[in-house]
């Protein structure tokens, strides 16, 4: 036996759990202290971020609430059951006694929906459900019957916001950066202005944004009408189903497209010089530089930039908290605005969490896609 | 043919480029304008002003009278003292806390160092929204100790508007990715001079932290100042409310335009005013967070 390693055996207890196994005696002050350290950091990180993420997956398979006099209990995945049951369900005409179907009024009529989802015992897998959608398809009606009519409406706006912001204002970032980044006066100045909203709370760019989408004041009917020499016809932007959630998109990608112009000129500040000196001598013009040089070289960028507007736009909530409340009918709901709406206003901790999950679920698929496409190819 | 000079077409290239950055500024100064120019007028000429550039134009009849009504219908000085204070608290304590933490990960030897550093790393993934649910109930339970002894739950107080952000994983990274590229002579030689593991922190590695100390005190300031669905959640009491949430309060009451209007640059100016003061400083922080986190 080696005398540092006698020297460790005879070391306390709290000296042996704390130096590296590989590290001599001497350096015990450095274990101590460092774990000291780190330790007020660890606590409050362990407390107040792990805890509550690992009580998120555990209080989604109960009732938990906020207060309640009794203790919580276990319900399996009944949570998550009534959040994300999709069923579809074909309604057949009504037929008389002749086997021709009963018109009413000149339309098909239908049994009742309700006949199938409340207590029959027919159709145990339906009870409960609410119609979300339905079509016609021949005589027959085809029913989408879900467990949470709000929570999917909520979830499709949320998924389809994303889908839009990412491409829009990522795109949009990428044509600051490259009007950006030039050597021209004052362009720094610029710079700055785009940049500055993003400082700005997303409280007070919502409030601000309801004034200017205002269906009689607002300033962008006035601007539209300006344009086309009062030709428009005043919208009230965020009180209409078809153009609330696009008017909130555009506000949203107004606030935060400076933040990923900076990181775009930050991408094209390391494609070296000398490439586009190389395709110049090549003949090539400004288009092709940007296809062939630019393009290339901000790949990673560009998978960075699509991602992190995804998963901020993933927690979509300060824009439908202030400005809509989820309406005009559910046309604006989001994931987070509901989780809130039942964890906090509703107090059933329980369905908060599961939607919790189901969030961390998607957005825990979406980095792993960027660690996929960002992976070094050896 | 082309009759014009290679010259005169860069000119002209270099004015329209000039024109269409000076359009994109618009699109973004105008609503800006806009909020302070309204914030002046009385509602009538708002309204009316607002169906043409007059909206962007302090004509008429301008005064302060909506900032004295906003005062006075809601106390928003104390809703600007709440932030100040949490704001001002949490950025003390994280600058401290995390660097804390980060100079013993990058320096100091201890066993599972490497685990908990890859631990904090991997809770970048953790979104606030994805918490926030179950933190609620965390702190719902825990013991404080206030004037009457021990007491359990921490909802509407300062203290669940801060402790909860005193530390984050973000902050710890970037302190320990600007230690990490620090010479390790500067450490060695302060040993052999005999200098204490604490002495070597607060002596040698924070005076010369500066540019890491502005990048997490800007990134946790926005935060804080703009912090809007946890104290939404956790705040009840009009004494302890912080700024953002007294503004989503404020209008509820259905107020007037311009007393909204005057709120909103009162919350805004001097962010804008900080933000211009420190621009490189805040641009370069904010592309960090966004590159690393």
């Amino acid at each position: 036996m080696t005398s540092a390693a006698s020297a460790r055996k005879n070391a306390p207890i709290w000296v042996r759990l704390l130096l590296p196994r590989d590290a001599p005696l001497y350096q015990r002050n450095d274990a101590v202290m460092g774990w000291l350290m780190a330790l007020p950091a660890l606590l409050i990180l362990t407390i107040f971020l792990v805890i509550p993420f690992m009580m998120a997956f555990v209080v989604s398979f109960t009732n938990q609430r906020l207060i309640s006099p009794n203790p919580a209990e276990w319900v399996g995945f009944r949570n998550f059951e009534r959040l994300l049951t999709i069923r579809n369900f074909t309604l057949e005409p009504e037929r008389d006694d002749s086997g021709a179907i009963v018109y009413a009024d000149g339309e098909i009529s239908y049994p009742r929906l309700r006949e199938f989802t409340r207590n029959n015992p027919d159709y145990p897998e339906l009870d409960g459900l609410r119609e979300f959608t339905s079509w016609q398809s021949g005589d027959n009606r085809t029913v989408i019957l879900v467990g949470d009519v709000v929570f999917l409406r909520a979830l499709i706006n949320t998924l389809i916001f994303a889908a839009v912001i990412a491409p829009l204002q990522g795109g949009l970032a990428l044509l600051l950066a490259l009007l950006l980044n030039q050597a021209l006066p004052f362009i720094n100045v610029f710079r700055s202005i785009y940049f500055a909203p993003v400082v700005v709370s997303m409280v007070v760019v919502s409030l601000l944004w309801r004034f200017i989408y205002d269906g009689q004041n607002g300033l962008l009917n006035t601007i539209l009408g300006m344009i086309t020499f009062g030709n428009f016809q005043p919208v009230d932007w965020l009180g209409n189903p078809y153009t609330a959630m696009p008017a909130m998109i555009a506000m949203s990608a107004w606030q935060a497209v400076g933040f990923h112009m900076v990181i775009w000129l930050a991408g094209l500040q390391t494609i070296p010089v000398s490439l586009y000196e190389a395709a110049g001598l090549d003949g090539a013009g400004a288009f092709q530089k940007f296809r062939y040089v630019t393009w290339p070289g901000l790949r990673n960028t560009a998978v960075l930039v699509l991602i992190v507007i995804t998963i901020q736009a993933m927690g979509l909530f300060v824009q439908v908290d202030v400005m809509t409340r989820g309406g005009p009918l559910d046309a604006t709901q989001s994931v987070v605005f509901q989780a809130v709406q039942r964890g906090y206003d509703k107090q059933d901790i329980a369905e908060g969490a599961a939607i919790s999950v189901i969030l961390f679920v998607i957005v825990f698929t979406i980095a792993m896609v960027q660690r996929y496409l960002t992976r070094e190819r050896s | 043919m082309n009759t014009m000079s290679f010259e005169t077409r860069q000119n002209l290239l270099t004015g329209l480029r000039y024109a269409l950055l000076i359009l994109i500024a618009a699109i973004f100064i105008f609503p800006i304008l806009f909020m302070v120019m309204s914030s002046l007028k009385p509602d009538l000429q708002l309204l009316r002003d607002s169906a043409s550039l007059r909206a962007f134009l302090p004509v008429g009849d301008i005064s302060l009278d909506n900032y004295a009504d906003a005062f006075e219908r809601v106390p928003m000085l104390q809703f600007a003292f709440n932030s100040v204070f949490t704001t001002a608290v949490s950025v003390g304590a994280s600058l401290w806390l995390n660097s804390m933490a980060a100079f013993s990960f990058a320096f100091l030897k201890w066993r599972g160092k490497t685990i908990v550093l890859s631990l904090i790393i991997a809770t970048f993934i953790v979104p606030f929204e994805v918490i926030a649910i179950p933190l609620l109930l965390v702190v719902n339970n825990l013991p404080w100790i206030g004037a009457g002894g021990i007491e359990i739950g921490w909802l509407n107080t300062y203290h669940v508007q801060i402790i909860p952000f005193i530390a984050d994983s973000l902050g710890i990274f970037l302190f320990y990715q600007y230690f990490r590229d620090l010479p390790e002579e500067l450490i060695e030689a302060a040993r052999i001079d005999g200098a204490s593991i604490w002495q070597i922190y607060a002596r040698i590695i924070m005076p010369i932290a500066g540019p890491i100390l502005a990048t997490v005190a800007i990134l946790k300031f926005l935060v804080m100042w703009n912090a809007y669905i946890w104290p939404l959640m956790t705040i009840r009491s009009e004494e302890l409310r912080p700024i953002m949430v007294g503004l989503q309060y404020f209008f509820q009451l259905n107020t007037a335009w311009g007393e909204i209007m005057a709120y909103l640059s009162v919350v805004t100016i001097p962010v804008l005013i900080f933000y211009l003061a420190l621009q490189r400083a805040f641009i370069e922080s904010i592309a960090t967070s966004g590159i690393k986190g």
